[in-house]
């Protein structure tokens, strides 16, 4: 069901724009998200073919996903309880496990790229709010106000968020709504994750992982983060090792309810039962699914050091792409 | 199979010539926090009370770097961070503390009574004051000697540093100021005889760090985990310990690869990180304790049911 596309020694990419989408997304929408979709993917092929190396072309298709208001990242993020963008990412390059986070952002245009700055040219590994935005200034990355990165549509969902939780507790877990009642409006579909109806949810990550011609693999996440969030509240994506996580064997990028990410430890982990267990691309990332969840819902996106491309997720979707060498690219939401 | 309770204040460059006066009140320090998560194990408290137990004496000691007695930022200011998990993968972790005065009972919070994991900076204080927890002016939390400490690092370091040039991380060497050089953490495993396991970690972070910066304490995983299996607290630099996620490949090679405990982190510590940077306590659901280092030095106290205690700094004749 999920595929797997190998060319040994060749390169290979995928991106994704979250996991979990609303049944009743309109067409017009899944329109929108494929072609976006398609046009990072076939970004991310030009600069491979240029020789960009894999932690190039992430941040590059990443910038691009964060600029576009389409999905939860840069322009477009999901919105604080207060109505504010407060933006994280992480960056990972396999050959050596370099790393570089942010989190707390509000005035970077592009977070995945002020996390390159981080691993490249500072001495540390994660920087967040205030000490984070003066690096930004220190490092001449480009800066906007807040609002260039708060659309219209956020803030309506937002509205909805805040209504929708003085229904439901929070803290239910999303196990168990496979079902949702058809025909119904959005917001009665009955799918929750978060504690929020998927038609509000909003999915919460872009990213994209990359291996190159020489066998080199990177990996990129950049959020708005959860609707509605409390400020201060840092999710999967900038953790290295949960959302984010690459090695000399491959690299992941995922995407879902964060604490159930983080919980699992889930991109670590990929790389640890191919590691550990001996299991190919496609296998890690399905155990990882299905036994590091829990009750929780997530997906990823993986490429192996061997031009392997694979994705896995439990929710009722996950906008993705990928593609490989030889030609093959497949863009996706259902399953 | 019985209890086990292991507990460290930090693995580092600390040099066999420490003076006596620096390294008797640490010794005395890990043998009362021993006694005192001992006696609690002994009450049958939970493991999860234990190691916040044990790590609020550790925060409240001053010559360790977590609450009082945190290293400081390059602006001479604290921020502190910690994070806790129990076995079954319950986690709360905060970062970027500059007046709660206990990290740890702070990130339990934010585990229990939120639907989030992770809590930073103005959003992590806020809720404190929600939460009610004690809280008080930033100045509590800077000792003299971390003062001194801070500008002996900056005289050290003026040269080194220049932020706008490609950085490898492994040349920002922790520069030894009176001979001790006080990096890492404080933390705490515990498992009770029916296998309940938590870990525990706090921190002030790494001396002349830039404002906001996080280490491994916070990041599941990295510094910290605890699942069915084990429970483990690392320290040492946080940057090599992120990269390797030590916690979490120590239990994923006993899941994966059937190795024991002490082997897994023997494995994680000799082959995952390179000489010099990390040391880690951990327990397992059977009831093993294992401490190990690659460091000069980690201080550190352990006790299992069967009546064995450890309380160390070097390296024991016992150690692998």
């Amino acid at each position: 069901m999920y595929n797997v596309h190998s060319v040994s020694g060749a390169d290979a990419s995928a991106v994704h724009g979250g996991a979990g989408v609303d049944p009743n997304l309109p067409p017009h929408r899944q329109e929108e998200a494929k072609q976006l979709l398609s046009r990072c993917l076939n970004l991310g092929i030009s600069a491979l073919r240029s020789s960009l190396p894999a932690i190039d072309v992430v941040e590059l298709v990443v910038r691009e996903l964060e600029s576009d208001p389409l999905f939860n990242s840069g322009r477009g993020s999901a919105l604080t309880e207060k109505g504010t963008a407060e933006m994280e990412a992480s960056i990972m390059d396999g050959p050596r496990r370099r790393c570089g986070a942010v989190s707390g952002l509000t005035t970077v245009k592009n977070p995945v790229s002020l996390a390159r700055l981080v691993m490249d040219n500072s001495p540390h590994s994660y920087l967040a709010f205030s000490g984070a935005e003066d690096f930004a200034r220190q490092q001449g990355v480009e800066l906007v106000d807040n609002g260039y990165f708060i659309t219209e549509e956020n803030l309506g969902m937002l509205k909805l968020a805040k209504e929708a939780n003085t229904i439901f507790d929070y803290r239910i877990p999303a196990a168990g709504l496979e079902t949702c009642s058809v025909g119904a409006g959005a917001v009665e579909s009955g799918l929750q994750m978060n504690g929020l109806p998927i038609s509000i949810y909003a999915p919460e990550t872009v990213g994209c992982v990359v291996v190159d011609s020489q066998g080199r693999c990177a990996a990129a996440t950049s959020t708005g983060g959860l609707m509605n969030k409390k400020s201060g509240r840092i999710g999967d994506s900038p953790l290295i090792g949960a959302g984010t996580y690459a090695c000399d064997i491959c690299a992941v990028s995922c995407t879902g309810e964060g604490e159930a990410i983080i919980r699992g430890t889930l991109a670590r982990d990929v790389a640890a039962v191919m590691e550990y267990k001996g299991l190919g691309l496609q296998e890690g990332v399905d155990y990882v699914i299905k036994e590091r969840l829990d009750e929780g819902l997530a997906g990823m996106i993986a490429v192996s050091r061997n031009g392997e491309v694979g994705y896995g997720f439990n929710t009722t979707g996950m906008f993705r792409g990928c593609a490989t060498e030889d030609g093959f690219m497949e863009v996706g939401i259902w399953e | 199979m019985g209890w086990a309770i292991a507990l460290h204040g930090g693995a580092g460059n600390i040099p066999l010539s420490l003076p006596p006066e620096r390294r008797e009140p640490r010794e005395e320090a890990l043998r009362h926090c021993l006694k005192i998560g001992v006696a609690a194990l002994k009450a049958k408290r939970p493991p999860l009370d234990v190691v916040e137990l044990v790590v609020r004496e550790l925060e409240n000691n001053p010559h360790f770097n977590a609450g009082r007695g945190s290293v400081l930022t390059t602006k001479g200011t604290v921020e502190m961070e910690a994070c806790i998990m129990d076995g079954n993968k319950k986690c709360g972790a905060v970062s970027g503390l500059s007046t709660v005065v206990n990290a740890i009972s702070l990130a339990r919070l934010v585990m229990e009574k939120t639907p989030h994991i992770y809590l930073a900076f103005d959003g992590a204080e806020a809720f404190a004051r929600e939460q009610g927890v004690e809280t008080v002016d930033a100045g509590h939390f800077i000792t003299q000697e971390n003062v001194e400490r801070l500008k002996q690092v900056i005289e050290a370091n003026r040269v080194q540093i220049d932020y706008t040039q490609p950085m490898q991380k492994d040349v920002l060497e922790e520069t030894p100021t009176n001979g001790d050089s006080q990096i890492g953490t404080v933390g705490c495993v515990a498992v009770d005889s029916h296998g309940n396991l938590a870990t525990a970690t706090s921190t002030g972070g790494f001396v002349n760090k830039m404002v906001g910066r996080i280490g491994d304490t916070p990041i599941i995983g990295a510094g910290t985990y605890a699942n069915s299996l084990c429970a483990v607290s690392a320290t040492g630099k946080g940057e090599a310990i992120i990269r390797a996620t030590i916690a979490r490949d120590v239990a994923a090679l006993m899941e994966y690869k059937g190795l024991s405990l002490k082997e897994a982190a023997a494995y994680v510590i000799e082959e995952c990180v390179p000489r010099g940077n990390a040391g880690l306590v951990a327990v397992s659901a059977t009831g093993e304790v294992t401490m190990q280092f690659n460091t000069t030095g980690m201080f550190r106290a352990c006790a299992t049911e069967d009546g064995y205690t450890e309380i160390g700094i070097w390296p024991s004749p016992m150690q692998n």
